[in-house]
Order: C-alpha cells, then structure tokens, then sequence
C-alpha cells in the first residue's frame, strides 16, 4: 500500500528515532549516574552527607524535571545551537533530550541505591572498605537489577520525548507522524508509525525486563 | 595490656535537635582468646557499644584501644586496616545478595587487594570451616538463616581477625541453630585463638558460650565479671532481670505477689542434697517453687529455682540463711514491702 519512498523514508524514520533514543539515553547514563550516585551519598544517610551538595542537585534536577520536555526543547534553543551548530534534525534532538534525561537518570539512579540495604553498606565498612569501594563494589552491584529497570524505563521515556520533538522537526518516527497525519491528513501513515512507536516500545521493555531477571540473584 | 579496652566512653546522638545519651562512661578491658559476653535489654546500648569497638560509631567521649592503639589517633587508610582485622557478624547476617556464596567469602580480601585465585583457595578453606562446602555456587536467597549465619562467619575470617564482633547474631535463629552457631563460635575461638566478643539479649547465649560478661543498662556498665560469678549471684537488677526473665523494676505493685521471693543456683557440689524438702521439715512451712531450670553454664550443668516463701520475715531469714550455709548461691529477686 505504500510505494517505496514512503518504506524508506519510514526506515530512515526508525533509525533515527532508535539513534535519538538510544544517543540521549547512553550520554544521558554518562551524565545522570554520576549525579545519582552524587545524591545518594551526599544524602543524610549516605555515606558522606553533604546537605549543601544534596541541596544545589537537587533543586536543580527538581527544576529541570518541572520543565515540561516540549518547552524545555524551545528553552534550550539556542544553547543547541552552540552545541551542534543548528537546532533541528535528530541530532540536535539530543542535546534536550539529554539535559531532561539526565536529571530524570539522576532521580532514578539516587532511588536506586537508596534501595540498598543499610546493613550491607555498614558490613562493607566494617570490613574495611573505602566509600569508593562502597560505590563500586557495593550500591552499584547490589542496586544492579532495580538499576537496570530504571535504564528501561527511561528509555522508554525518551523514545516517547524523541517523538514529541518531531513536532518541532526533530526528526524520527514522531516527525513523521506529525508531517504526515497532522499537517497533510494522511492517516495511514501516522497509525503506522504509532504501531511502530509501540513495536520498539515493547522490545525495549522486553529486554530490559529480561536482562533485569537475569541479573537478579535475590529470589530464586 | 588487653586486647581491647575501653575507657571512659560515652556516646551522644543528636536526634532532632535533642540529645539523647546511648553510652556513659563505659569501662571495659577485654583480654585476648576471650569469648566476652555484652548483654543487656533493647536500647540498653550494647549494640552502639559493639559498633565503638570497631568505631563504626566515633565516640563521644572517651577512647577505643586495640593492641593498645587508640582507634581516633588513626589515619582513615589505617583504621579501614585495622577493621579489616576486626571481623564483624550481624543479626541480619547482610551478606551481599547478588553475589554467591564463595563471592561474598571472597569480598573482604578483594577489599584488602588480595588476587582473587589466592582469595578462592581461602575462602574453600573457610567453606570448610563453616561446613557448607556444597553451597559455595548458591545465594544467599536460596540459603535458611543458619547457614546465611555461617557464610557471614567464614566471611568475617577471611582476613585472619584477631577480633570477632557478633552483633545479635543469633538473635534471628530458632534455638537449635542459635546453639548450633555458638558451638561453631566456640570451636573457632577454640582453633583460632580469635578474641570474640558477644552482643546479645539472651542470656542463655552468655551462659551457653561466654567466659565473661558484662552487663549494660541505661547506657552504663552495671555488673561484670565471670559468667558463673554474674550467674550464681546477680548483683545489678539488670543482671537479676535478664536471668529471672522478670521484671523487676517498674511492676505496677498489684501485680506483684505478696511473697517475697528468691532465686537459687545449684552448682555441682551442692545438687545432691533434697535442700526444699529438707526446708520444709526443718521450719515447718510450706515453699513455693515458681520455676526450675537447669542450664549448661560453660559447660557445667547448673540448676536454677525460683521460690517464693511464706509471708513471716523471721523464717525468711532463717531459710535465706540455711541456704546459704548449704553453698547455694542465693538471690533475693524481689521483696513486697
């Protein structure tokens, strides 16, 4: 029902849309764990509490959360701009994709580790471990399974956001959407990308779930 | 010079802005190859105290010396080093729950730098020890308390500590595991010559396997000495409260009986005479046992009644004092006046 054009121009769709998704979410990771880990430890009852610290990341992550991602992608206009030289296509997408994610990573992250077992934590010290040993071998290997649905979920996040920038030419799957059935009324054309949208959807969260049992070793 | 000794500390939390006082002037010498017994009540302190052994809680006052160092003039580096001498078991066993048996062995002398073959072959050793060597692959989610208690065992010797801290760590066991535990605390103690220290809430743990023990209270040392000694005749109320399982202080007073009643221990020499029926004729009244026991103290079988006697002071006396010429340990557990 579509002629060749329209596959590729959907193929080139996909593409992107897997490419901003997954872009944003990996620099995302570089960017929020380390501010997650910086939260949960500066934290009253983290391993060393610094309530300035906690207090300066979390009003920030907090402002950036209370951003809604449509406006956050107009507000970071020109700050795109400097980044990577334009303010449309998927590449530039991912530079508001990656200041929305990293504070949503960073929430994630801190409530990840904030999981972990007190106890665990104290037995580490008692045998002498640093905090840095802690962090390592520790929060981040036994918040490892919670860690790994908070990467899908934001994940699936972040596809859902990649799509709402289509509307301001961002490129992808959603962009399609948008051209195609919002502007020229071509209906056949949005509902196939939707399902789309929804087929990545749910290997996203079908691996994830999947990685996630693997690694947990808590119930058997 | 003990292996480890306390002087004069006291600990303060500050809890919303208001101070509460867990640890007062606490001194306490404890002598190497010990098996040293802390017990008191919940909130009585002890757990703080335990963790000021291996200053997982600084304290507020006062010093921790270990081999005669005190544990503040420390650099970080070198207390992380000392702990990693001092082995730590806890109620909770919190072993790591992502990582096998044979890993959460492994994991303190991974902390330490050791290679990781080297670190396998010690911890199979420990496995042995322990004897779970058929669990080493398993996690501790597959695993029932005891034996979570017993890879936290092995895991607090990897470093070859000449301490062993036991936070509680029976107090999550049935009564066979718990005693199955402690004889494995024994033996180590035994095999090792490791100095081990006990917090607990049981005395049948301090009269199982301690040599010593102290008693904490509020926040302060109350009794210590021997375990016989503290068993026999209890000084503190304390010490008479956490032995009788009574309360004695703080009863509404119409709970109380009106009899005045007392405990008596029966040691080795002294359990062949029929003592009660021998009162009964001798003063002619009647005695009510309230409740018996015999328990293994160290190893010697030791019996303990309660009983309550008849209301006149005159044959009170009398009684106590029989009993005390036959060598019976007697204690006046509470007096209705």
């Amino acid at each position: 029902m579509f002629d060749s054009k329209v596959i590729n121009m959907l193929l080139e769709g996909i593409g992107d849309t897997l490419y901003m998704t997954l872009g944003s979410t990996i620099i995302g990771y570089i960017v929020g764990l380390p501010l997650g880990i910086l939260l949960n430890v500066s934290s009253e009852k983290g391993l060393k509490p610094n309530s300035v610290l906690y207090r300066i990341l979390d009003i920030i992550c907090n402002i950036i959360r209370s951003i809604p991602f449509l406006i956050l992608l107009i507000l970071l206009i020109p700050f795109t701009k400097l980044v990577v030289g334009q303010s449309y296509g998927s590449t530039a997408t991912i530079v508001p994709l990656v200041v929305c994610a990293s504070a949503y990573i960073a929430r994630v992250v801190e409530s990840s580790l904030n999981e972990v077992d007190q106890g665990v934590i104290e037995a580490a010290k008692a045998m002498g471990a640093s905090n840095r040993q802690i962090i390592l071998k520790v929060l981040l290997v036994e918040a490892r399974t919670s860690l790994v649905t908070g990467f899908t979920i934001t994940t699936g996040l972040l596809l859902g956001y990649s799509a709402m920038s289509g509307t301001v030419g961002g490129g992808g799957l959603g962009d399609i959407a948008v051209r195609y059935g919002y502007y020229r009324w071509q209906t056949d054309i949005m509902i196939v990308t939707v399902i789309l949208l929804i087929i990545i959807f749910q290997i996203i969260q079908y691996i994830g779930t999947k990685v996630a049992l693997k690694l947990d070793h808590r119930k058997r | 010079m003990s292996e480890i000794e306390i002087r004069n500390l006291s600990k303060k939390f500050e809890i919303k802005g208001q101070s509460v006082i867990a640890l007062q002037n606490i001194n306490l010498n404890i002598e190497k190859g010990d098996i040293f017994g802390i017990i008191g009540m919940s909130g009585a302190g002890k757990s703080t105290l335990v963790r000021s052994i291996n200053y997982l809680e600084k304290p507020t006052e006062g010093q921790i010396l270990i081999d005669g160092i005190d544990l503040a003039e420390l650099s970080d580096k070198d207390l992380r080093k000392k702990r990693s001498k001092i082995g730590m078991i806890f109620q909770n066993f919190n072993l790591l729950e992502q990582k096998s048996v044979i890993d959460n062995i492994c994991f303190p002398l991974e902390i330490s730098g050791v290679k990781k073959k080297q670190a396998r072959i010690k911890a199979r050793e420990l496995l042995k020890v322990v004897k779970l060597e058929e669990k080493e692959k398993a996690y501790p989610s597959q695993l029932s308390g005891g034996q979570k208690q017993r890879v936290a065992i092995a895991r607090a010797l990897a470093t070859d500590p000449e301490i062993l801290l036991c936070d509680e760590a029976t107090s999550a066991l049935d009564p066979q595991t718990t005693e199955a535990i402690l004889k494995l605390l024994g033996e180590i103690n035994e095999s090792l010559g490791i100095t081990i220290v006990i917090i607990t809430h049981q005395m049948s743990v301090v009269t199982e396997i301690c040599k010593k023990v102290a008693i904490i209270d509020n926040g302060r040392l109350v009794e210590e000495g021997s375990v016989e000694d503290v068993f026999e005749t209890p000084k503190s109320d304390a010490a008479k409260e956490l032995i009788t399982g009574n309360v004695i202080r703080h009863k509404p007073l119409e709970e109380l009986n009106t009899e005045k009643q007392i405990r008596i221990v029966f040691t080795e020499n002294s359990a062949y005479e029929p003592v009660i029926s021998n009162i009964v004729l001798e003063f002619n009244v009647p005695v009510n046992i309230l409740k018996a026991d015999t328990r293994n103290v160290n190893g010697k079988a030791v019996g303990e009644m309660i009983l309550g006697l008849p209301s006149d002071k005159d044959i009170q006396e009398k009684i106590i004092a029989y009993l005390k010429d036959k060598n019976l340990g007697v204690t006046e557990v509470f007096e209705n006046v």
